[in-house]
């Protein structure tokens, strides 16, 4: 199959604008069971206030947030697909531009330096564009994930040692949720990078924390480590919005990369409560928009 | 734990009765101002030509529609979606904001730190918790943009807006010296070791 380009531009832009309004099933299943478990009266309050805006934002097509996040694009290029894969990300960044434009919505996006705003939500290297590859054959897809300032700004890395072992990892997973209290808006999910070089242990806390909840890491050691932490993290009592309570995070998920002998590495990224990601996927049958 | 209708400005007297866990929902007018508004204000010398005394302001950059000047919006910008961001990065900037320009209320999220507490025991201010990335009902609190200044720092720029009925929100810093996120904080530190504990975690 051969990747049409004015399609991908044109769900590249449709891409971020339903990131932005429409939340993921599993998102408001993972409300729903927080807050059926919540004990606390503040912060109950306040996971139905989260809850009845999702409603809003459907009801008045408007934004979960005001934060439209650095917009990312995971794509993942299947087998048999047959592209110009330069062009394919200008496409993609032709179509964020015009989301931006078009909607129109707030760029968050400035000059490291200079600070200054295109408006365009792009400058230079964003929006990020992961590029991938898999066995499904005549598929290509597109995530599309704006990822907020808030939770951003609490990424953490540690260089641990291996003579601490997995009790580092752990240790700093909880250090991390503490440090972050409400700044983060949670409740989050909490992304863990376990393993890897510094660059790639820090982009798979990315991965874990923008994994749909429910799903569990591939690696069986990941697997356990994430089932773990998610079964302690909400005793810390930090609560949503950092106000106290039970509802500290969705989930804590957990991804691995093989280390160096003298490494250790783990990395902490979280997302917020507005879990927001959005799904193309370009097969031969057509375009579909999901999750 | 009481609740108060606040119609804007109010006096020091008015923030002063507030403790933590009261609501307080506000009427009438809002500033919205973010971090290059504030480092804009108290860094580069720049004034706003707006009275912010005994007002109220909520960290927020907001998205918004140019529509070109209207009755429906005076300033020429219609509200797309208006939400709060994280406070903490703001934190040198509630004394000035006090002192040079006598607001009373800081809306945020995430709260703020040792520095505006002593600003709001001083002077006499709060700030109240609002739920962050609740924006969508955030904007159905918000009628109009009555007008904008320090404009080419869009989205960052400083906003009036005129509000009905915005909160209700929670005091979550008031001027006795009452945090809720300190004691939060202090509550969920004195749990770490138990939740280390069962991590089979042995030594910390």
């Amino acid at each position: 199959m051969k990747a049409d380009l004015k399609a991908v531009e044109e769900a590249a832009k449709e891409l971020y604008i339903r990131s932005l309004k429409l939340l993921p099933p599993d998102i408001k299943d993972g409300f729903a069971r927080l807050d059926r478990a919540e004990t606390d009266a503040t912060a109950k309050t306040i996971l139905g206030t989260m809850i009845r805006n999702i409603a809003v934002a459907e009801d008045t097509r408007n934004l979960l947030c005001q934060d439209t996040g650095i917009p990312i694009y995971n794509v993942v290029i299947g087998r048999g697909i047959e592209v110009d894969g330069h062009a394919l990300k200008q496409a993609i960044r032709t179509g964020c531009e015009r989301a931006t434009r078009e909607h129109p919505l707030r760029s968050s996006v400035v000059h490291p330096v200079t600070r200054k705003n295109e408006h365009t939500s792009c400058g230079r290297h964003v929006p990020v564009i992961n590029i991938d590859f898999s066995d499904r054959a005549e598929t290509l897809e597109i995530e599309m994930i704006p990822k907020g300032s808030g939770s951003e700004n609490n990424s953490f890395l540690k260089m641990a040692i291996p003579a601490d072992g997995i009790d580092a990892v752990k240790t700093f997973v909880v250090d991390c949720v503490l440090e972050a209290g409400g700044k983060t808006c949670p409740p989050t999910i909490v992304g863990v990078g376990v393993g890897g070089t510094a660059d790639l242990c820090v982009h798979l806390s990315k991965v874990a924390a923008t994994r749909p909840l429910g799903s569990r890491c591939e690696d069986p050691e990941g697997a356990k480590l994430e089932a773990e932490l998610s079964a302690v993290v909400n005793s810390l009592g930090v609560g949503p919005q950092g106000l106290g309570g039970d509802a500290t995070a969705f989930a804590v998920h957990v991804e691995t990369a093989a280390t160096h002998i003298t490494m250790n590495p783990v990395a902490v990224n979280m997302q917020c409560h507005s879990a927001r990601r959005a799904r193309a996927t370009f097969t031969p049958q057509g375009l579909s928009y999901g999750y | 734990m009481a609740h108060y209708d606040f119609h804007m400005p109010v006096t020091e007297e008015a923030v002063r009765k507030l403790r933590v866990n009261d609501t307080v929902t506000l009427h009438d007018t809002l500033f919205g101002i973010r971090d290059a508004t504030q480092i804009h204000m108290f860094d580069r010398g720049r004034k706003t030509r707006f009275d912010l005394k005994g007002h109220a302001v909520i960290h927020t950059a907001p998205n918004v529609k140019w529509v070109g000047e209207t009755e429906a919006a005076p300033a020429g910008y219609e509200p797309i979606c208006i939400g709060t961001t994280t406070s903490a990065r703001m934190e040198r900037f509630t004394r000035p904001l006090m002192e040079q320009y006598g607001v009373r209320i800081i809306i945020g999220k995430g709260g703020l730190f040792e520095a505006s507490q002593k600003a709001f025991t001083e002077l006499g201010g709060v700030y109240l918790a609002i739920i962050g990335g609740a924006a969508a009902l955030e904007t159905t609190w918000i009628e109009k943009i009555e007008e904008v200044d320090l404009d080419d720092l869009n989205p960052e720029s400083l906003w009036k807006f005129r509000i009905r009925g915005f909160g209700p929100l929670l005091v979550a810093m008031d001027s006795h010296g009452g945090n809720l996120y300190t004691q939060v904080n202090k509550t969920a530190r004195s749990k770490r070791a138990a939740v280390l504990a069962a991590l089979g975690v042995k030594s910390t």
